[in-house]
């Protein structure tokens, strides 16, 4: 990637895209730099890890129940080192290479289940925010673009930014949960449930920023000139309106995916997220909240991945706000 | 002012009728009914007089309008009962928990200060921390103070509020030994004793709320004083000879408050759900709480009088950051 920026730099700085300055600007940002890093490693170790790590996230072994993590033997009874080598020490506390990061109350490996878990944290972030995308921009795009709609939509907007919004996506999970899953199959239900539930709930800021942008394009020239050619109203949102709000519309897809990540853990935390058996971050956490005191890292583990992953969208956002701003690129 | 205010509250009753209308919505046309737990052994015609008792025969727009009279007709009257001794509610249903059978309001009314407890203070206490360190961070960008403030309040911004209850837990919970684990609501304040005890109990709640909010705060209010501070008249307060320590705290600082009060309000229904997490880890006895036990319980009134509480408490809210609004920048009150 570098080698590449460089190079086209170089080469041919007249037909330059304009997506390499943006590039250049958001490498300039350590902590973006430093959390799209994490991302990427957090999206091959929950997609491509459970391909190669030999246990199964579901299937329970009585025998090995309740091991400790490779780490824990510092602080035990004489031990300083962490159990790397399977000693008398290890023994004691049941810890193995086996299970890096030990195993729950019913044997099940600690790292596949957060690798699977992972997996649906970030499927769900990724599908509300894509939803949440579309109905923010389709509505933003209507309310400033069509004078007549704008009233209606933005009072529209209004009130669901005053709606109690926690309360009322745990009363959709609650009273929709059984029929979507009798519907749709129990994974798939609770999946549709709160994809849709989160991203119903949270497109109005999305919505009113593109108003706001449209607003003001629909002054410029550029608009006036197609217009004067004969330009459709859907011709002109497609080709000139909706690709000159993508910046904003991108900074707020960064944020809607830490958004969502948190509310999907937020209603698992609550007991009306996902069914135990389908692991997320949320729901290992809320699962293993009982057993704090005695294993801590099976909890706070799960919530500190949850954590780095949501600060780390946030930084990456942050940068992309600074990289697309046209005002602070180039100086 | 006062006209000012008048208009907005005036403006806030369809939005809390719109609001109580959604929510009926929400609630009614849901499949799981309160009738799923009733087992398959009882007869159809038992299961068709349950519902008949429980009014759910009646069509929709009867029972949307039966509770709205409930709520705003039949429990004012009997406050004004319970209060004056006069008798107008009498023979008027009042709006009745499944679960419990007594009526919803009183439940309501006796957790009602527990969460307005913790959230206010907590609110107060992230307001105090965070428009300082706001303004310290603008007026020295770059500075050591600006990037430590910075990076905290990113990460109290994206760490989740039960992630932070939970490791506060198992720190000084757990580990310390130093504060209770769980909220004692049964609790009496009559000695200095009791008094420092209740105060240890919300130090972790009312901890985890503060530095969500005032994280969020501090990043809002950094942004709108480095955007004033560029401006012109902040030249020109400086060019006519007026300290430096005016032309911030007085200027600069009043103006930059106009767009971190509509963020804060926009942001209330956030700070009332970070309330409901905070109560179900630390077990506080109010609002939240009730409401997800109440949700598990599928206890319909309960959950709906209780959603609208929760719509009604952000209404209130955004009322008053309204009326700051107003009062912070005169233009907006003549448009």
């Amino acid at each position: 990637m570098t080698d590449l920026t460089s190079g086209t730099a170089v080469a041919d700085k007249s037909s330059r895209n304009q997506w390499w300055d943006v590039w250049d600007q958001f490498r300039k940002h350590k902590g973006a730099m430093i959390g799209l890093w994490f991302i990427l490693f957090i999206v091959v170790f929950t997609l491509f890890g459970p391909l190669i790590w030999p246990y199964d996230a579901a299937k329970p072994d009585i025998r090995a129940r309740n091991t400790w993590a490779i780490w824990s033997c510092v602080g035990q009874s004489s031990g300083t080192w962490p159990c790397l080598f399977p000693g008398e020490e290890a023994r004691a506390i049941k810890a193995s290479w086996w299970h890096p990061l030990g195993t729950d109350q019913l044997g099940r490996d600690n790292l596949a289940r957060i690798m699977i878990g992972g997996r649906v944290s970030l499927a769900v972030g990724m599908t509300a925010m894509l939803l949440s995308i579309f109905l923010g921009t389709l509505i933003g795009v209507l309310a400033g673009y069509f004078r007549r709609l704008d009233g209606v939509l933005m009072r529209f907007t209004d009130l669901f930014l005053s709606l109690p919004l926690l309360p009322l996506l745990l009363i959709f999970a609650a009273l929709y949960k059984d029929s979507l899953s009798r519907m749709m199959g129990p994974e798939l239900g609770v999946f549709t449930l709160i994809v849709v539930a989160i991203g119903v709930t949270s497109w109005m800021p999305t919505a009113r920023i593109v108003r706001g942008e449209v607003l003001a394009l629909k002054e410029r020239e550029f608009v006036l000139a197609a217009r004067s050619i004969g330009t459709q109203s859907t011709k002109m949102i497609l080709r000139h309106i909706i690709p000159n709000v993508v910046s904003p519309v991108m900074v707020a897809a960064a944020l809607g995916v830490a958004g969502a990540i948190i509310t999907e853990s937020v209603l698992s935390f609550l007991g009306q997220g996902f069914p135990p058996d389908f692991p997320t971050w949320g729901s290992l956490l809320f699962e293993q909240i009982g057993y704090l005191e005695l294993y801590p890292m099976r909890p706070l583990l799960p919530g500190i991945l949850i954590s780095l992953t949501v600060l780390s969208v946030n930084y990456v956002g942050d940068g992309l706000r600074d990289a697309l701003d046209p005002r602070i690129r180039g100086r | 002012m006062l006209n000012y205010a008048i208009r907005r509250l005036v403006l806030a009753i369809p939005t809390l009728l719109l609001i109580s209308l959604v929510i009926f919505l929400v609630i009614d046309l849901a499949p799981g009914s309160p009738m799923s737990q009733v087992p398959l052994t009882v007869p159809p015609e038992v299961r068709a007089k349950i519902r008949e008792s429980l009014g759910l025969d009646a069509p929709i727009y009867v029972r949307y309008f039966k509770w709205l009279g409930q709520f705003f007709i039949t429990e004012p009257a009997y406050a004004i009962d319970h209060i004056f001794g006069t008798n107008w509610a009498d023979g008027r249903q009042r709006i009745l928990s499944y679960q419990s059978r007594s009526p919803v309001i009183d439940i309501i009314w006796q957790r009602l200060p527990q969460t307005l407890l913790v959230v206010g203070l907590s609110y107060v206490l992230a307001v105090v921390i965070a428009i300082p360190i706001g303004i310290i961070s603008a007026y020295r960008q770059y500075s050591w103070i600006d990037q430590t403030g910075t990076f905290v309040s990113m990460i109290g911004f994206s760490v989740p509020t039960f992630f932070t209850g939970t490791v506060l837990i198992w720190i000084f919970a757990t580990k310390l030994g130093w504060l209770p684990s769980v909220y004692n609501t049964a609790m009496v304040v009559d000695s200095w004793a009791t008094f420092w005890s209740r105060v240890s109990q919300m130090v972790m709640p009312v901890t985890v709320l503060t530095l969500f909010n005032a994280s969020q705060i501090s990043r809002y209010m950094r942004a709108s004083m480095i955007d004033n501070l560029g401006q012109d008249y902040v030249r020109t307060a400086r060019a006519k000879g007026l300290p430096e320590r005016t032309v911030v705290l007085t200027h600069v600082f009043r103006n930059s408050l106009i767009p971190v009060v509509t963020v804060v309000a926009l942001g209330v229904p956030t700070i009332f759900a970070g309330a409901i997490i905070t109560e179900r880890v630390f077990g506080v006895n109010g609002l939240g709480q009730q409401l997800i036990t109440s949700i598990f319980a599928n206890d319909i009134p309960m959950v709906q009088t209780l959603t609208f509480v929760f719509a009604a408490l952000i209404l209130i809210f955004n009322l008053i950051a309204d009326l700051i609004y107003g009062w912070l920048d005169p233009r907006i009150r003549y448009d």
